[in-house]
């Protein structure tokens, strides 16, 4: 199932690229033939096996379509975009990066779908078309009793047995990641536990990851019993055990917008309208992404969605995260 | 004395001396209306753009100052943290974009270096300005402060610019409900006014109609109520109608008396001429008899003139009362019978059936029509023919005078009128008032007259009277 995609599927691999003129760096170049009468470019932070199932829905509804899927981390997806790279359509999980394109003009506006929950939409330019609980994930036994099921009930756990969980502590490192950032901002946010909790892992000798996945793989090996702020549905995929937070646990949207670079913006649009569909939510749900559910986020009241607003823009003024990012190094790296 | 009255009538200042008032009030009224409806619409167009304004302004400011408040003077330089609250506060109003600038010292240490600043000098409040920026209209903050870091005193600026696009759709839309409501009161305001116009206009029609529907005889006061306004035009009417009337009157008045004053020498001129005839020599013999023949006729009309005074002076006069047409035909028929047998004309009345028509009237002026037709129908008549008078029908009661004589040379409208004869009839004396005195007692008494040719030859004069 995982590399289903190449049977139909054309693998470009970046090393076979000339690298010296982008402005941006990808990880995946990958091209899903469809008949090649138009092509849709897509740049995205979702893994390609994962959104492989969801191109071929919507190539299986609009035949004659090639997409183009290239990925790259959240900050080169931003570099791409505002570099004016000729993509269709930007998907990213950095929602406060995507609010930043389009605050500044960067994204046309598309109609999307009549009724689309508000706390999923800015405008008619970023839609949000997956919902991601940013969960903590641990490894079997990582606890003797009960797991803590919050911040402050972690932060007396981590206190309480400091020799068993030293340099097994695992999070996002937020000067690499552009989703560890916007969790470690919103988590700053949201309450003064998250400096307190940063803190006792900083003297843990915390490992800093680029990424879920890689956080996930050590979890699976040993070498972690807990990786804090992780997105949970790779965790899920992986079956690994995750942990929601009852003090609150942040919903993360995976938002997509039509750059104004884009040469061919109607097709970005119906790839979009695709998204938001309830064929393509069913698609994104069959992938493993949740899809967007306001009715499940108004049940759990510890749930939180990240609001999809110009709030995110503070975060990307390059003075507050240079800020930011000094306050939380001072709080994490501790001699 | 100089004639003022036929001086043309000066226009005072009006659009058009013939324009209807109907239309002159409701064109105004309108206009009023058009011009209350405008401005209330700009006046609530004017309050909702300020109020709108206001509310952005309000909470803009309220944003850059939190911004302002943050910055801090320090040992190494001027540290700049944007609040988070800021910008979320700006973003839960509406899906605005945001955008700003933090200059310190004249220099852009973060955000949109080419965001727009409004010129004027610096204050401790925030300046506001209306730009267009990245494509979009923007609202635009400004607070200038000065912070003290190390030891010497920098300028530093905060500018903060929000999307005005939700401003401008609320007073947009509020605005165009204005738009709305001014509309709806215009057409409100119309259709009163039409009414309007039509409701005070009513009493003038409503008084011309009646003035027109009048009678030619009927000079009656008019004495229906008007509005206190319309009083002047009634009382002038009025006097026009009494001065109408005496005129008439007089007219009336002075044409009996000369016939009364002719008929006396006539009688006596009548009786020397008979004496004369008596010893007359057949050479004078024709005269003489001409002479009779002539003063005979002129009695005739002077009686007429006499009749007709009376006829239209009468029905002028309210003298109604219930007379029987059937005994009054009589009457008449048997004092025309002697002269008619003359000349072997037989004269009949026919009322089988209707021994009892009773009409309303004066019986003096409806005497005197009687017997100007029965007269006119001998009169034309050829010698050993008939004349019939049928009284037929009660509802209304109509009287008709048939001969055999010469018919009608021109329409009845025209033999109608005072002193109008046919040509037909030249060898016949006569006065030509005969006709105008039967149609004047007939309106007089709401009834008509009406000739028509009979086909088998003759004419039938027919009264047409309604019945008590």
């Amino acid at each position: 199932m995982r590399h289903a995609y190449l049977a139909s599927g054309l693998m470009v691999l970046l090393s076979l690229l000339p690298l010296a003129t982008r402005a941006y760096e990808v990880e995946q170049d990958v091209t899903f033939e469809g008949g090649g009468a138009t092509l849709l470019s897509i740049i995205s932070t979702t893994d390609t096996d994962v959104f492989a199932p969801i191109v071929r829905a919507f190539q299986a509804l609009n035949p004659g379509m090639d997409v183009r899927y290239v990925t790259a981390a959240t900050t080169q997806v931003h570099k791409a975009i505002e570099a004016g790279a000729p993509f269709d359509l930007a998907i990213s999980s950095a929602m406060d990066l995507q609010m930043k394109l389009a605050n500044d003009g960067l994204a046309l506006s598309a109609p999307g779908t009549p009724g689309w929950p508000a706390l999923a939409r800015w405008r008619d330019e970023v839609w949000g078309f997956a919902q991601e609980p940013v969960v903590t994930g641990i490894a079997p036994g990582a606890f003797a009793g009960q797991p803590p099921r919050t911040r402050s009930d972690l932060i007396a756990a981590l206190r309480d047995a400091p020799d068993r969980f030293r340099g097994r502590v695992g999070t996002y490192d937020p000067g690499r990641s552009g989703a560890g950032y916007l969790f470690a901002t919103q988590d700053a946010r949201q309450s003064e536990t998250s400096w307190r909790l940063a803190e006792v892992m900083g003297g843990l000798h915390p490992r800093l990851y680029a990424s879920t996945g890689a956080m996930l793989a050590d979890l699976a090996s040993g070498d972690l019993l807990l990786a804090y702020n992780i997105l949970g549905s790779y965790a899920a995929a992986e079956g690994t055990q995750v942990l929601e937070m009852l003090d609150y646990t942040h919903i993360l949207l995976r938002t997509a917008l039509v750059p104004r670079s884009s040469s061919n913006p109607d097709l970005g649009r119906a790839f979009l309208t695709f998204l938001l569909s309830p064929a393509g939510q069913t698609a994104v749900a069959e992938a493993g992404l949740p899809p967007i559910d306001e009715t499940a986020l108004a049940r759990a009241p510890h749930l939180r969605p990240i609001r999809l607003d110009t709030g995110l823009l503070v975060h990307v003024d390059p003075l507050v995260r240079g800020r930011f990012l000094r306050e939380w190094t001072n709080a994490v790296r501790q001699p | 004395m100089p004639d003022r009255d036929r001086t043309a009538p000066a226009v005072h200042g009006d659009w058009h001396p013939g324009l209807s008032i109907r239309r002159r009030l409701t064109l105004l009224l309108l206009a009023g209306a058009a011009a209350l409806s405008i401005i209330l619409w700009l006046l609530v167009r004017d309050v909702a753009n300020e109020a709108a304004q206001d509310t952005q302004d309000g909470i803009l400011g309220a944003a850059t100052r939190a911004v302002a408040d943050e910055m801090r003077g320090g040992t190494d330089g001027v540290e700049v943290d944007i609040p988070f609250m800021a910008f979320s506060i700006l973003g839960a109003v509406g899906e605005e974009r945001v955008f700003y600038r933090i200059d310190v010292s004249g220099e852009t240490v973060t955000g949109y270096g080419d965001l727009p600043l409004p010129p004027a000098p610096a204050t401790l409040g925030p300046r506001f300005l209306s730009a267009t920026y990245r494509g979009e209209p923007v609202r635009v903050a400004v607070i200038d402060r000065t912070l003290l870091a190390d030891g010497r005193s920098v300028d530093v600026r905060v500018a903060l610019a929000q999307g005005s696009r939700s401003r401008d759709a609320l007073a947009g839309g509020l605005s165009n409900r204005a738009g709305a409501v001014g509309i709806g009161f215009f057409l409100l305001a119309a259709a009163m006014a039409v009414l309007t116009a039509r409701s005070v206009t009513r009493p003038v029609r409503n008084l011309a109609r009646a003035v027109a529907r009048r009678g030619p005889g009927d000079l009656r006061p008019v004495d229906r109520p008007v509005p206190s306004e319309l009083v002047p035009l009634v009382d002038a009417l009025n006097g026009f109608i009494a001065r109408l009337e005496s005129s008439a009157n007089r007219t009336e008045t002075f044409i009996a008396e000369a016939a009364h004053h002719i008929r006396t020498p006539l009688s006596a001129l009548r009786g020397r001429a008979e004496i004369a005839l008596r010893g007359a020599t057949p050479e004078t013999r024709d005269h003489l008899r001409a002479i009779l023949r002539l003063t005979d006729a002129t009695a005739r009309t002077a009686g007429q003139l006499l009749d007709h005074a009376a006829v239209v002076y009468r029905s002028d006069q309210a003298g109604q009362a219930p007379v029987d047409l059937a005994r009054l035909a009589e009457e008449v028929v048997r004092t025309a019978r002697p002269l008619a047998e003359l000349r072997d004309i037989q004269v009949t009345l026919h009322h089988e059936g209707w021994d009892r028509a009773i009409v309303r009237g004066d019986r003096v002026p409806l005497e005197a029509a009687l017997r100007n037709l029965i007269d006119n129908a001998v009169k034309y008549s050829p010698e050993e023919s008939e004349v019939v008078i049928d009284l037929t029908g009660t509802q209304p009661v109509v009287l008709a005078v048939c001969d055999r004589g010469r018919g009608l040379s021109a329409p009845a409208a025209d033999l109608m009128p005072r002193f109008a004869r046919g040509d037909n009839v030249t060898d016949v004396i006569g006065s030509g008032l005969g006709l105008s005195i039967v149609e004047a007692a007939a309106t007089a008494m709401g009834g008509r007259l009406t000739l028509m040719q009979r086909p088998e030859g003759g004419t039938c004069a027919t009264l047409t009277l309604p019945a008590a």
